[in-house]
């Protein structure tokens, strides 16, 4: 699957670290781009479009990064939407709890774009296989 | 304040801005800073507890942060505006999230608060466990700032 061709939808409560995700995606060829400023705006956005992959912050007020995988995996509709995590700090029990959650990947700030593609495409191909 | 604090800050100070603000930070030589004046514009400040104690703040000048918001947005920022505050929060937790990690390699377990951003000339840090604190000062081509860290070990507090 081509970059161009991948919707991602970044959730971040903090619009200037939504934009630096956006600025690193279309570094890489990533056009197709919506944002969502916490959980339930994600939820919103996620029902109203077809998102190929969604990248969301851990820490966020009104529903944390967790709760919004929770509720992604929870949902019929929605359950099988790649979810990669974006955490401060790699903590085990953290990311065990993620990948309990149903999480296909996550990513420690900072990251490069490079890096931040590697992760996408990775999960995208194992979906894809 | 032990030495082995200094690297993990300037080495999650460099990767950082590094990685996202494409950036080559030039550290000189560190010192203590015996009052509470902060040496930038404007300054993110994060509480760090567990077995060291204490807080660890950024202070950028106005041109080195517009420099480095910029190109962690690709837009040319040229006021301090709502942006710069949110990104200096960001920049300072991850600093953090990076040091503490190679904290870690020492046995500093390390937890940290939300940070918080202070802003104008001459504000002041006020940091938790009180002065002194050590001061990495950085340069980059557009300006300067500091990491201000004021950490006590556990052990060393409860003497």
């Amino acid at each position: 699957m081509n970059e161009k061709n991948i919707k991602v939808l970044i959730v971040d409560d903090f619009a200037t670290m939504r934009k630096v995700i956006r600025n690193l995606l279309k570094q890489v060829g990533y056009e197709d781009i919506v944002e969502a400023e916490d959980g339930v705006m994600a939820l919103k956005a996620l029902k109203s479009q077809k998102i190929d992959v969604i990248v969301s912050d851990w820490n966020m007020p009104n529903m944390t990064g967790l709760e919004l995988l929770k509720a992604v995996r929870a949902d019929p509709e929605l359950a099988k939407t790649p979810f990669l995590m974006v955490t401060a700090e790699a903590l085990q029990d953290n990311v065990v709890a993620a990948v309990k959650a149903g999480v296909n990947n996550y990513i420690v700030k900072p990251f490069t774009a490079e890096v931040l593609n590697e992760k996408i495409k990775k999960i995208m191909d194992s979906i894809n296989k | 304040m032990n030495v082995k604090f200094i690297n993990p800050f300037l080495e999650g100070t460099i990767s950082v801005l590094k990685t996202m603000a494409f950036v080559e930070p030039r550290a000189g030589k560190p010192y203590l800073k015996m009052d509470s004046l902060a040496k930038g514009d404007i300054s993110g400040i994060i509480g760090l507890t567990g077995s060291a104690t204490g807080s660890l703040a950024v202070s950028f000048s106005e041109a080195a942060i517009l420099k480095i918001v910029s190109n962690m947005l690709g837009e040319n920022i040229k006021s301090m505006d709502g942006n710069i505050k949110d990104a200096v929060g960001e920049i300072t937790n991850m600093i953090s999230g990076v040091a503490r990690k190679n904290l870690e390699a020492d046995g500093f377990y390390i937890q940290a608060a939300i940070p918080t951003v202070v802003s104008g000339k001459n504000h002041s840090i006020a940091h938790v466990m009180g002065g002194p604190s050590l001061i990495i000062p950085f340069e980059i081509d557009d300006g300067s700032f500091v990491v201000d860290v004021c950490l006590a070990e556990e052990n060393s507090k409860k003497k």
